[in-house]
């Protein structure tokens, strides 16, 4: 399969956005699932329309919130820049943010879906045998979940690698720089007989997409077979 | 040993759970009060009347309005302390086992020596429970029998200093309780801590406890010594004139060839059938109160081989057309269950002597507990 540089620049930027919104999102995607399932306090129902809100907002316009905030003269942004030279827009850190934010409803979805299928009395008997309740999740929660944390990563990890209109709105589509796989294949299909080196993204678009449910499935079914009895 | 060979000979004085709670629920009140001292305590009554609350509370999973509860020196809840559960030093065993399904046996039954709680005694445990061959299992692959035993263990190996027990053969059909049952013997007769078994069935209290709180409708009904309250007239409606049913202690003193053996009671002897317990063994006989009949004078001819003189000592009549009578049969007190119509014709009143017949197939193999009644 024949592709020029920018194409290939596109795919590892995808990979490195996709990869590190995940890597970043889990945890807490994980921590804010707990506080939705588990937790009984004020602003509950606040926090749970703060993390759908990227679900229904239209794209564009979660990109234009996020360089009101995160840009460089947005209150946010310039922390970031002052405090750690940190600067998000038009670079492919940029990116990673949209691709996580956009991201997090899915994968705190399916975690929150995945605890509140955890019986609650399974940590109330760890609590009876000694265990504090950061023990309880670390030694029976967790490991219970791990199958939909799993889920929820390759959700999150495909709609990542898949982010197109808050991703462009907030750090354009700049080759080498922020140019995604969508973003790429858009750009292509811009000019006249861009379409061949679009159709091989697109190909590799899908292949990334079908591997990652491919994978997720394999260590959902290990992760079955132990909870079940096979060693 | 179980419970004593955590600590030793050297084991200080035994201590005991108090509980005094308070706590609303939608349409219910629970108002109660309590001591369990060392032995089984049995917390009794119907489903509804407060007994998993109550048990949950004292384990702390569970934080009720009022609450004075401490074990021996160690304040679990008071107005301004709420111990966690984690420190609480409690085993408890649930109705459904409640074992970590991601986890093997030994891994379950080791769970709480993560957190620094550990039984010095793991392999009698182990031996004792027959949990041996299991270590390597997961629990989704045992049978609900299995499974109970290794939350029995479980509970044990996290060297309680209290265990709690919701009706842990609830869930289980017949043999599976039969099963387990003398493992509870067992662990009773060697355990040093206080057990609080909570459980709606007469014929597990009968064989387990010691002492019996019987709760109804969020309230104490009666507390004490499992032989009197479960010799009480006035809670056979509460028991139920099916279930309700004084305990008889006996000692084995002959195994005759044609199956039946000879028990010795305070008030003389009686021939039972189906009994396995070896000679010598002191034993509980559940004695029915609507299997027991009177007659003023002693019976003859009659094929009922055990008739035990009796006196009288109180009569309840209830609002239907039965009467029951706590009964004296030499130092242990029975409990019959007749028509008041038969009453009037025998004119029975308290204070009379008068013959008990109990019919030998009337006591269930599975009402016979082999363990040696403890001193109440």
């Amino acid at each position: 399969m024949m592709m020029d540089a920018a194409g290939w620049d596109a795919l590892r930027l995808s990979l490195l956005v996709g990869v590190t919104a995940t890597l970043l999102g889990v945890p807490l995607a994980t921590w804010i699932a707990w506080l939705l399932a588990r937790g009984q306090f004020r602003g509950k129902g606040l926090l749970n329309a703060l993390v759908h809100l990227p679900l229904v907002l239209p794209p564009v316009v979660t990109g234009y919130l996020l360089l009101l905030t995160f840009g460089r003269t947005g209150p946010v942004g310039q922390f970031l820049e002052n405090t750690f030279g940190l600067v998000l827009a038009f670079r492919w850190t940029g990116a990673a943010l949209a691709a996580l934010v956009m991201a997090f409803p899915l994968m705190v979805r399916a975690i929150r879906l995945a605890i509140e299928a955890v019986d609650p009395k399974l940590e109330a008997a760890a609590r009876t045998l000694g265990a504090p309740s950061w023990a309880v999740f670390r030694t029976v929660t967790l490991p219970l979940i791990l199958p939909g944390i799993l889920a929820g990563a390759v959700m999150g990890f495909a709609k990542a690698i898949g982010e197109f209109g808050a991703t462009i709105t907030f750090v354009a589509n700049i080759p080498g720089q922020t140019q995604t796989l969508p973003s790429a294949i858009y750009a292509l299909l811009q000019v006249p007989g861009g379409e061949g080196a679009a159709a091989t993204l697109v190909l590799w678009a899908c292949v990334l997409a079908l591997g990652a449910v491919a994978l997720s499935e394999w260590l959902a079914r290990r992760v079955a077979a132990r909870i079940a009895g096979q060693p | 040993m179980v419970g004593a060979a955590g600590c030793g000979a050297d084991c200080g004085p035994a201590v005991s759970l108090r509980v005094a709670l308070r706590h609303a629920f939608d349409g219910f009140g629970l108002d109660v009060a309590f001591t369990a001292g060392p032995g089984v305590t049995a917390l009794f009554g119907r489903s509804g009347a407060g007994k998993t609350t109550v048990v949950n509370a004292v384990a702390g999973l569970l934080r009720p309005d009022h609450a004075d509860i401490a074990l021996g020196q160690t304040l679990f809840d008071s107005g301004t302390t709420h111990l966690p559960p984690n420190k609480r030093r409690i085993g408890y065993v649930f109705q459904d086992a409640r074992l970590f399904p991601h986890l093997s046996v030994a891994e379950n039954l080791d769970y709480a020596a993560r957190f620094g709680a550990r039984a010095k005694n793991r392999d009698q445990i182990v031996a004792l429970l027959g949990l041996g061959d299991l270590l390597g299992r997961r629990p989704a692959t045992l049978s609900g029998g299995q499974k109970q035993r290794v939350a029995l263990g479980r509970a044990l190996l996290s060297a309680p200093q209290l265990l709690l027990m919701d009706e842990p053969l609830a869930a289980l059909d017949a043999p599976r309780k039969a099963e387990i049952l003398p493992y509870l013997e067992r662990l009773k007769a060697e355990s040093a801590v206080p057990i609080l078994y909570v459980s709606h069935a007469l014929d597990e209290v009968a064989r387990l406890a010691d002492r019996i709180v019987v709760l109804d409708g969020g309230r104490i009904r009666a507390d004490g010594p499992v032989f009197d309250v479960l010799a009480d007239p006035e809670l056979v409606p509460l028991f139920g004139v099916r279930e309700a049913g004084a305990i008889l202690p006996a000692t084995v003193t002959e195994r005759a060839a044609d199956g039946l053996t000879r028990l010795t009671t305070s008030a003389g002897d009686v021939h039972l059938m189906g009994v396995h317990a070896a000679q010598g063994d002191t034993i509980r006989l559940r004695v029915l109160a609507q299997d027991v009949m009177l007659s003023r004078t002693r019976p003859d001819g009659l094929s009922a081989l055990n008739i035990l003189p009796v006196r009288i000592s109180h009569i309840y009549k209830g609002d239907g057309p039965g009467v029951a009578l706590r009964l004296m049969a030499g130092d242990d007190p029975l409990l019959a269950r007749i028509t008041a119509r038969a009453l009037a014709y025998l004119d029975l009143s308290e204070g009379d002597e008068c013959f008990a017949i109990l019919k030998a197939s009337s006591v269930a193999p599975t009402a016979i507990s082999g363990a040696q009644t403890a001193p109440v």
